[in-house]
C-alpha cells in the first residue's frame, strides 16, 4: 500500500516525460497525419543545444534555461527545412513520410556523431534543478517538477494557440476538411509550414529537459520515438487532452508494472494492453470526426 | 521482356558486386610480412566503445614493427568492421582465418560478439584475443581473455565493500548476459559471507527511466550499491539517483562497466565519489603506463583518455608477439604452447598467461572517481591474481558451479 | 488503379503503388512476344543465375549471399504485406526470429550430448530443460513450430486490430512497438532464450555437420530453392482473384466492404502470409549462419527489411528479392570500404528512394524498358 502511494509522483514523473517527448508529435502526427520519425532526433538537437550553450558559449549552469527558446527555434527552423524540402511532396502517403524521415533520421544520427563524437556529452544541471526534495515521507525530483512544469507551460501555449489564434483557427480548419479549408482562402501550404515547424520546435524543448534527466548522445532519439508515439495512438490523432490523458496513464502503467514485474517485461505488459485497449477504442481516447471516407 | 532484362541486369550487378570486392588472397605469412586480423565494431551502436580499442591495438601494432617486427617480419593489419552485429562478426571472423589467413585476430567487445566467433576460431583452429572483462564460465583454447573474469574484478570489488563495512548490497544491472550472470556471483557470495542483498533490479538495454529503482533504492537504504549497467543508461541512472538526494558519501555505487570513456558522458560533478573497479587505470603508476598513455595521446591528441579495455587490447599484441617470437612460428598451438607461463610487463603491471584456463593472472584495482572526472586507486589485489573463470576454487560459489 | 483518397490527387503526388505493370491477365501474356508466361521465364532465369554462383563465388561470399537470400524471402513477404496490401510492417523482425529460435532451440538441443542441458541453461542454473523446450527436441514439430508460430501470431494480431478498422500509420507503430517488445523478452528471458547472446554453436543440422564446405554448398541451394518457391508460389496467389482483392481493399477498404467481401479476413490472411515467409526465411538463417541473437530481429532490423523491399521496388515481389540482394551487398561493400559512411549512404538511400523512386529498382527497370523500341512494338 505504502509503496502504492510513493509510486505515485513517479507515475507522474515518468507521464510528464512522455507528454513532453509526445507533445511535438501531438502536433506533427496529429494534426497533418505526418509521421515524423525524425522526431527523436529533433530531441536529440534540442539536448545537443543546450550542450552547445554551456560548453561552447560558456553559459554554465544557465546554459538549460536560454537554451529552451534557442532549441525551440534552432528545431522549428529543421522542421521548416524538412517540412518546405521534402514533408510537403508527400501528403496523403504517411507510410512513404514515415519511410523518408527515417532515412532523416539516420542522417541526422551520423551528421551528430561526427560533429559531436559519438560518446556522450554532459550538460551539467544549474544547481537548483541538481537535488530534490522531501514532503511528506514523499520524494520529489527537482528536474522532473521542472519538466511537470514545463509540460503544463507547452500545453497552456498549445491550447491557446489552437484555441485562440489566428493561425490556430487555420489549422484546426485544414484538420477537418482539408479541401474545405483551401477552397475557403485559407492558405494550406503556410499552416501545414507553420505547424510542422511549431511541432518540431517543441521536440526541441523537450530535448533541453530530456537532458537533465538522461544520456545526451547520437542516437537518444530512438530511445523515446517508440513510447512518444504510443501516446500518440493512444491519445488519439490531434487531440491534447487525449495525449495529456494518454501520457499520465501510460506513465502510471509504465511505474507500475515495473514496480511488480522489472522494467523489461513492463515494456511488454504495456504493449499487451495498448493492443487490447485499440479493440475497444480503435481511433485513441478521442476522435476527431470527419466526414471523409476511409 | 521488360521485366527479363531488368532481372538479368540486376542480377548480373549483383554478382559483379559480390566478386568484385574479394579480398586479398595468398599466404597470410611472407618472408617480411605477418598478417593479423583486427575485428572491431567501426559502425552501429557499439563503434562507439570499440573503435577506442581499434586505436589501441594499431598503436601497438605500430610500436611492434617499430622495434623490428614479430620475427624479423612486419605486422600487417587487416582491419575489419564487425558493425555492432553478431552475424557480421562471424562472417568477417571466418573472411579473416579463410580468406586471409591471418596469423591471430585482435578483437570483440560484447559477449554476443564472442560467442557469435568461438565457433569459427575452434573449426578454423584459429586465435582469438578478446580485450574486455566478462562474465566468465568460458575458456575457449582458441581464444585468449586479456580483460579480468569475474574473480578478477566481481569477488575483489565484493572483498573492497565488505572490508569497508558494507552488510547491505542493492543490485542494479541492464537485463543481459554479464550482469545476470554477475549478479549470480555477488548473490552466491553475499549469502557465504552474511551480506545482504536488499533488492536486485534489471533494466531493459538503453533504459533511461530510473525514477522507479532509484525510489526503490532510497526505500532500502543499502550501505552500497553494485551496479552493472551497461552504456546510457549509466547517464540517465546516476542522474536520476543524484536527483533523489543519493550522494558517494551515504551511498556509493561501485560500477564495473564504467571507465574513462563514459565519465565524459555522465558528468564528473554527479560521479564524484563512487567507486569503479578495473585492472587498470589511467593514473596506473607504472613506467609502462607513462609510455603506453604518453605514445597514444602522442598519436591520437591529448584529449584522449586510455582505459581497461583499450589497455588490455594494447597488451594482446604485446603478448601475442612475444608468444610468436619464443615459439619462432606462428601457428596456433605452437604459439599457444609458448604463450604459457609468458609473463609481459604490461601498463597495469605485470601479467602472466595462463594456459589451463586461457586467461591472464591480473592484478584487481579499485578506483575512486574524482570531482575532475580522473579515477585514482584506493585499495589493490596487491598482486597479480591467478584467473578462475568457473570460480573452482571459491568454496562459496559451488552453487552456481556448472 | 483508382486513387481512393482524394488527398492523394489533390496533392499530385505519386500514388502509394501501383500495379499496371505487374497484373499478367491472359490479355498481358498473349502480348508477350514468346507466348511463354513471364513468371516462368523469370523463374527460369533466376534459377540459372543461382545455380552458378556458388561457381563465381569463394567460400566467405556464398555465405554473405546466402544470408541476403533469407532477406529476399522475408522481402517478398513484405512485398505481398506492404505493396500489395497497404500494410506498412516495422515488425516482421518478430516471424523473422519466431522461425529462427524455434530452429535454433531444435539445434541447440541437438548439438548438446545425449540429454545434456544447453550449456547456457547451465550457468543460468536452470536444473532441467523447460516445458517450453521440451518438443523442439523434435524436427517434425521443428519444422511445423517455423511455419504455424509466426503464422498463428500474425492471424491472432492481424485479426485483433484489423478487425477495428487500425490501420495505416497506427498500425505501422503497433508493428514497431511489437518488435522493440519482442527483442526485450528475448533479452530478459535469458534463461529460456540465451538472452542478448542469443543462441550460437549450432552446427548439426538432422545429423549432418553444417561446418564442411559442401553441406554450406548445398545449404546454399536450400535457401535459393526456398526463395524460388516462395516467390512462385506468392507470385502465382497474387496473379488469382485473391490478389486482385487485396489491392483493392488497400486502394479502398469502404468500397470492397460494401461489395460484401470482409477487408478483416483478406488483410489479416495476407498478413499471415507474410510473417510465414519471414518464418520460413528465420528458420533457414539459422542453419546458414549458425547464430540468432535479438540484436537480428529488433526494430532497426524490421525496419531494413522494409527499405530492402522499398529498394527493389515494394509492388515487385521480384524487386522486393532482388533489393534484399542488392542492399545487403551493397551494406557489406561499403562497410568494408568505409565504416562510418555507411549510416550516410543508407540515410540518403531511404530519402532518395522514396523521394525519386517510390517504385524501386523494379519501377526504374520497367520505366527504362519501355523506352526500348523492341518492346513498344512489342505492345
Amino acid at each position: 500500500m505504502d509503496a502504492l502511494l510513493t509510486q505515485l509522483p513517479i507515475a507522474a514523473a515518468v507521464g510528464a516525460v512522455l507528454l513532453l517527448a509526445a507533445l511535438g508529435l501531438n502536433f506533427t502526427f496529429g494534426q497533418m497525419g505526418v509521421i515524423n520519425m525524425a522526431h527523436g532526433e529533433f530531441l536529440m538537437v534540442g539536448a545537443y543545444t543546450a550542450f552547445a550553450l554551456q560548453a561552447w558559449a560558456g553559459l554554465g549552469g544557465s546554459a538549460v534555461l536560454v537554451a529552451l527558446p534557442v532549441a525551440f527555434a534552432v528545431t522549428a527552423l529543421m522542421g521548416l527545412a524538412l517540412e518546405r524540402g521534402l514533408i510537403r511532396h508527400f501528403y496523403g502517403r504517411p507510410l512513404d513520410t514515415l519511410l523518408l524521415t527515417f532515412g532523416v533520421s539516420l542522417l541526422l544520427q551520423q551528421l551528430a556523431r561526427d560533429v559531436f563524437g559519438a560518446p556522450n556529452v554532459d550538460v551539467a544541471a544549474p544547481s537548483w534543478l541538481a537535488g530534490g526534495t522531501g514532503v511528506l515521507g514523499v520524494w520529489l525530483h527537482h528536474s522532473r517538477l521542472f519538466i511537470i512544469l514545463l509540460a503544463a507551460v507547452a500545453v497552456v501555449a498549445i491550447a491557446l494557440y489552437i484555441g485562440r489564434s489566428r493561425s490556430g483557427r487555420y489549422m484546426r480548419a485544414v484538420l477537418h476538411d482539408r479541401d474545405l479549408a483551401a477552397v475557403s482562402g485559407i492558405p494550406v501550404g503556410r499552416v501545414d509550414a507553420a505547424t510542422f515547424a511549431v511541432g518540431s520546435g517543441l521536440a526541441g524543448v523537450a530535448g533541453v529537459a530530456l537532458a537533465l534527466i538522461g544520456p545526451i548522445g547520437p542516437s537518444i532519439g530512438s530511445s523515446y520515438i517508440v513510447d512518444a508515439f504510443l501516446v500518440v495512438v493512444v491519445g488519439g490523432l490531434g487531440q491534447l487532452r487525449g495525449a495529456v490523458i494518454a501520457a499520465f496513464a501510460l506513465g502510471a502503467l509504465n511505474a507500475y508494472s515495473e514496480l511488480w514485474t522489472g522494467a523489461s517485461l513492463a515494456k511488454v505488459v504495456v504493449f499487451a494492453v495498448i493492443i487490447a485497449f485499440l479493440q475497444a477504442r480503435p481511433q485513441g481516447l478521442f476522435s476527431v470526426k470527419t466526414r471523409a471516407l476511409a | 521482356m521488360r521485366r527479363r532484362t531488368f532481372l538479368a541486369a540486376a542480377l548480373a550487378g549483383t554478382g559483379a558486386a559480390l566478386t568484385g570486392g574479394c579480398a586479398p588472397s595468398g599466404p597470410g605469412v611472407t618472408r617480411d610480412t605477418v598478417r593479423v586480423g583486427m575485428l572491431h565494431s567501426l559502425s552501429g551502436t557499439m563503434a562507439i566503445s570499440e573503435v577506442t580499442v581499434r586505436d589501441a591495438v594499431l598503436l601497438a601494432v605500430e610500436r611492434v614493427n617499430a622495434a623490428g617486427g614479430v620475427l624479423g617480419r612486419r605486422i600487417e593489419p587487416v582491419v575489419e568492421d564487425g558493425a555492432s552485429d553478431e552475424v557480421t562478426f562471424a562472417d568477417k571472423a571466418r573472411k579473416l582465418l579463410m580468406s586471409d589467413r591471418v596469423a591471430a585476430v585482435f578483437g570483440g567487445w560484447t559477449s554476443a560478439s564472442r560467442k557469435a566467433m568461438l565457433p569459427v576460431f575452434e573449426a578454423e583452429d584459429g586465435l582469438l584475443f578478446y580485450p574486455v572483462q566478462y562474465e566468465g564460465m568460458e575458456s575457449s583454447p582458441n581464444i585468449v581473455y586479456t580483460g579480468a573474469t569475474t574473480n578478477q574484478q566481481i569477488v575483489p570489488a565484493l572483498d573492497h565493500l565488505r572490508g569497508q563495512g558494507h552488510t547491505r548490497i542493492h543490485l542494479v544491472g541492464s537485463d543481459y548476459v554479464f550482469p545476470r550472470t554477475a549478479n549470480r556471483v555477488i548473490s552466491a557470495y553475499a549469502e557465504a559471507h552474511g551480506i545482504e542483498i536488499t533488492g536486485t533490479d534489471y533494466t531493459p538495454l538503453g533504459h533511461t527511466e530510473y525514477t522507479t529503482v532509484t525510489a526503490k533504492i532510497a526505500r532500502a537504504r543499502p550501505d552500497a550499491v553494485f551496479n552493472t549497467l551497461n552504456g546510457d543508461s549509466n547517464v540517465a541512472f546516476f542522474k536520476q539517483l543524484r536527483s533523489s538526494g543519493i550522494t558517494a558519501d551515504d551511498m556509493p555505487v561501485l560500477s564495473v562497466s564504467v571507465a574513462e570513456e563514459e565519465v565524459g558522458g555522465i558528468g564528473p560533478e554527479i560521479l564524484d565519489g563512487h567507486l569503479v573497479a578495473w585492472n587498470y587505470f589511467q593514473t596506473t603508476d607504472t613506467p609502462e603506463n607513462r609510455d603506453f598513455v604518453a605514445a597514444f595521446q602522442d598519436e591520437y591528441g591529448p584529449r584522449r583518455v586510455t582505459s581497461d579495455p583499450m589497455q588490455s587490447a594494447y597488451n594482446a599484441v604485446h603478448l601475442w608477439a612475444a608468444a610468436a617470437e619464443a615459439a619462432g612460428g606462428f601457428d596456433t598451438g605452437a604459439v599457444r604452447e609458448a604463450a604459457a607461463g609468458l609473463t609481459i610487463d604490461a601498463p597495469e603491471g605485470p601479467v602472466t598467461f595462463d594456459a589451463e584456463s586461457q586467461h591472464l593472472a591480473k592484478t584487481a584495482r579499485i578506483g575512486r572517481i574524482g570531482g575532475d572526472g580522473a579515477i585514482t586507486e584506493v585499495a589493490n589485489s596487491g598482486g597479480p591474481i591467478t584467473p578462475d573463470p568457473y570460480l573452482a576454487g571459491y568454496d562459496w560459489a559451488a552453487p552456481i558451479r556448472p | 488503379m483508382t486513387a481512393a483518397n482524394p488527398t492523394e490527387t489533390a496533392a499530385g503526388s505519386v500514388p502509394e503503388a501501383t500495379d499496371r505493370n505487374v497484373s499478367t491477365g491472359p490479355a498481358a501474356r498473349a502480348r508477350l512476344l514468346s507466348g511463354v508466361p513471364p513468371t516462368l521465364l523469370i523463374g527460369v532465369a533466376a534459377a540459372v543465375v543461382l545455380a552458378v554462383m556458388p561457381l563465381l563465388l569463394d567460400e566467405f561470399r556464398l555465405g554473405l549471399l546466402t544470408r541476403y537470400l533469407c532477406y529476399a524471402i522475408v522481402a517478398v513477404g513484405i512485398a505481398v504485406a506492404w505493396g500489395r496490401g497497404g500494410m506498412l510492417t516495422l515488425g516482421h523482425g518478430v516471424f523473422f526470429g519466431l522461425g529462427a529460435y524455434a530452429m535454433a532451440a531444435h539445434m541447440t538441443l541437438a548439438a548438446a550430448p545425449d540429454g545434456a542441458l544447453p550449456e547456457f541453461m547451465v550457468w543460468n542454473g536452470i536444473g532441467s530443460l523447460p516445458l517450453l523446450w521440451q518438443p523442439f527436441r523434435s524436427l517434425a514439430f521443428t519444422l511445423a513450430a517455423v511455419v504455424v508460430l509466426p503464422g498463428a501470431v500474425a492471424a491472432l494480431l492481424g485479426w485483433a486490430v484489423f478487425r477495428r478498422r487500425v490501420r495505416g500509420a497506427y498500425f505501422a507503430i503497433l508493428n514497431q512497438a511489437l518488435a522493440a517488445a519482442f527483442a526485450i523478452l528475448l533479452i530478459g528471458q535469458q534463461h529460456l532464450t540465451g538472452g542478448s547472446s542469443g543462441l550460437t554453436n549450432l552446427p548439426v543440422l538432422a545429423g549432418v555437420d553444417l561446418s564442411t564446405g559442401a553441406a554450406r554448398t548445398g545449404l546454399y541451394f536450400a535457401v535459393a530453392g526456398f526463395l524460388l518457391a516462395v516467390w512462385a508460389a506468392y507470385t502465382r496467389l497474387m496473379d488469382s482473384r485473391y490478389g486482385s482483392l487485396l489491392v483493392a481493399v488497400r486502394d479502398s477498404e469502404e468500397r470492397v466492404r460494401f461489395l460484401g467481401y470482409d477487408p478483416t479476413w483478406v488483410k489479416a490472411s495476407a498478413y499471415t502470409l507474410s510473417a510465414v515467409a519471414a518464418g520460413v526465411a528465420g528458420a533457414l538463417f539459422v542453419p546458414a549462419t549458425g547464430i540468432i541473437t535479438p540484436a537480428l530481429v529488433g526494430v532497426i532490423p524490421s525496419i531494413q527489411l522494409v527499405l530492402m523491399a522499398a529498394l527493389g521496388g515494394r509492388h515487385s515481389l521480384t524487386g522486393a528479392a532482388i533489393g534484399a540482394v542488392a542492399l545487403g551487398t551493397a551494406e557489406t561493400a561499403f562497410s568494408e570500404s568505409f565504416a562510418g559512411g555507411w549510416l550516410y549512404l543508407q540515410g540518403a538511400l531511404f530519402v532518395a528512394v522514396i523521394a525519386l523512386a517510390p517504385r524501386g529498382l523494379a519501377g526504374f527497370a520497367e520505366s527504362l524498358a519501355s523506352r526500348l523500341p523492341s518492346v513498344r512494338r512489342s505492345r
